[in-house]
């Protein structure tokens, strides 16, 4: 069949395709129209088109719609929704067990550090200035001085709890991204944001209790400590797989490990941001208010820790 | 397909076995959609800055998370709702597909987009170009993990542009990429000058048994090849 013929005879069809094509993309599809067998007929006349070297024109004509059925086709079918839920209840926590060694280099890395700062600042005062410059300690010192009118943690009184809130979930979320962001190179910024951030917190966290200002501080931390630090860690975690398909990569390629690590970092981390977000939220509206008494904070903060590693061990039960 | 091809067009596997073909868009046009959805965004930053903080702390804790939403939802938003384009994507006419030809997923473009940060350092995105200018791909290494392309859009294309000339039989027995190669310089040469045009065509003659090949001889030949002969 010559070219001619077969535009002649084929067109009709391939014009439907593109009219059906247009319905689908707008969720309102014909019942009645067999979209797969369309794609199929599709695919069979452009091979036909490129195997007798019909015009270039035809050729791109039907490439251009073979690759929208193909597009068509093979998008994700499941509501987004029904994921998102599934993620919360079973894929989130089966993955943070499943992947439990990269975890737990990254906890080890940033609470070790963290805690190794904390106890050497009360044994070594002056160590808090090694890591903290003279105005942010004096600023810390401000945020948390006891018996001060203002909410805690907050410089001055136009701060307000929403836009702390704003300020706290742009902040902490992006540290986040960037701790996943660096495991890029070679592992290596996953570790320098984890043990960064992780000296820091201690050195303020130090430098506060030595001082004295211990329900100030640890009333205000209590609340958002176990969201906001798991968060930290998770994020490097996320990261550090990254840099393991760089280093280990077993049997794969690297480039193949580092997609496969990727869809799995990249699932962590969206379980990272949501611990963010609850963070910033219990760290604008309720550590802040300062006239809880510590007890109830520090019982608070306790209880969320238990419930997030009740989480994070439990739930789900055992992947497939 | 045999032959190293000329263009950096790629095959992309597809389960029924028919290769489909894109155009990866190179490091110029993604810079310029690139700029385009900066401007954008900065755009609606001064808008929403300017509304918002008209509000006081809410207005200022709304911006934050709108600025923070912006920095790294904005092109996963577009590319996964719009068909893989931001919108300065979709003015340079490029987008965002996987590498198998699927469309592109909320994974793959919040990990492209999430490791631009890698790709921007250590200066002015060096990485993502060199990785781009490495890759038969023009893949930056967000594209590289994510197992995405940017890719031309390109239009729906007319079934047959070959111009009308009366159709005749070529000479000579050409082989399929002669004829394919007739067909092509007849698509084209509506874009070419009337010198240039035969400039080309002399470049067939060997084909037609040594006579001098004309743009009109090879057009009457392309549409004899592409089956316009009158039965």
């Amino acid at each position: 069949m010559n070219q001619i013929n077969f535009t002649r005879r084929f067109k009709p069809a391939w014009d439907e395709f593109a009219r059906q094509l247009e319905y689908l993309a707008k969720g309102r599809p014909t019942t009645e129209f067999d979209f797969p067998a369309a794609l199929r007929q599709l695919n069979h006349h452009l091979a036909l088109a490129r195997s007798r070297h019909y015009s270039q024109g035809l050729i791109h004509h039907l490439e251009q719609l073979a690759l929208a059925g193909h597009q068509q086709l093979y998008r994700h079918q499941t509501p987004l929704p029904q994921r998102v839920l599934r993620f919360y209840q079973r894929d989130f926590p089966q993955l943070v067990r499943q992947e439990w060694k990269v975890v737990v280099i990254a906890a080890l890395l940033f609470f070790g550090s963290l805690l190794a700062m904390l106890v050497a600042i009360q044994l070594n005062p002056e160590l808090a200035q090694a890591v903290l410059t003279p105005s942010q300690s004096a600023q810390m010192e401000t945020m948390y001085a006891p018996g001060q009118a203002l909410r805690l943690g907050r410089q001055d009184a136009a701060e307000s709890d929403i836009m702390m809130f704003g300020f706290y979930l742009r902040n902490n979320t992006s540290i986040g991204f960037q701790c996943f962001a660096g495991g890029l190179l070679f592992g290596l910024g996953s570790v320098f944001f984890l043990l960064y951030n992780g000296l820091f917190i201690g050195a303020v966290a130090g430098h506060l209790t030595q001082i004295g200002y211990l329900s100030t501080f640890w009333g205000f931390v209590a609340g958002h400590s176990a969201p906001e630090l798991t968060a930290i860690a998770l994020s490097g975690a996320a990261g550090l797989k990254l840099g393991e398909a760089l280093l280990l990569p077993g049997r794969q390629s690297r480039r193949e490990a580092l997609k496969h690590n990727a869809g799995i970092g990249v699932r962590m981390l969206y379980g990272a941001a949501t611990l963010f977000l609850l963070a910033a939220f219990i760290e604008a509206f309720w550590s802040a208010i300062p006239g809880i008494p510590f007890a109830i904070k520090i019982t608070v903060g306790l209880s969320l820790w238990a419930l997030l590693l009740l989480y994070l061990l439990h739930q789900g039960g055992k992947p497939h | 397909m045999a032959a190293a091809p000329l263009d950096t067009v790629l095959h992309l596997a597809t389960p029924e076995g028919v290769p489909l073909v894109v155009s990866p868009a190179g490091p110029v046009p993604r810079l310029y959609a690139w700029t385009i959805d900066l401007l954008l965004r900065g755009l609606i930053y001064a808008l929403l800055g300017i509304a918002l903080g008209m509000a006081g702390g809410l207005g200022m804790g709304l911006l934050l998370v709108l600025l923070f939403a912006g920095e790294w939802f904005y092109p996963v938003l577009f590319e996964v709702l719009r068909h893989g384009a931001t919108p300065g994507k979709q003015m340079m006419g490029l987008r965002v597909i996987c590498d198998d030809g699927a469309p592109v997923g909320w994974h793959a473009s919040m990990i492209r987009n999430l490791l631009r940060s890698v790709d921007m350092l250590p200066i002015t995105y060096a990485f993502g170009l060199i990785s781009m200018l490495l890759s038969r791909e023009f893949k930056r290494l967000g594209d590289i993990v994510a197992g995405t392309l940017v890719v031309y859009n390109t239009p729906l294309a007319d079934d047959l542009p070959i111009p009308a000339a009366p159709p005749i039989l070529p000479p000579a027995i050409l082989d399929d990429d002669e004829q394919q190669a007739i067909v092509d310089f007849a698509t084209r040469s509506d874009d070419l000058t009337p010198e240039r045009r035969n400039e080309l065509a002399r470049l067939a003659s060997p084909l037609i048994g040594g006579r001098e090949a004309t743009a009109q001889s090879l057009l009457s030949f392309a549409n004899w090849i592409s089956g316009r002969r009158t039965p």
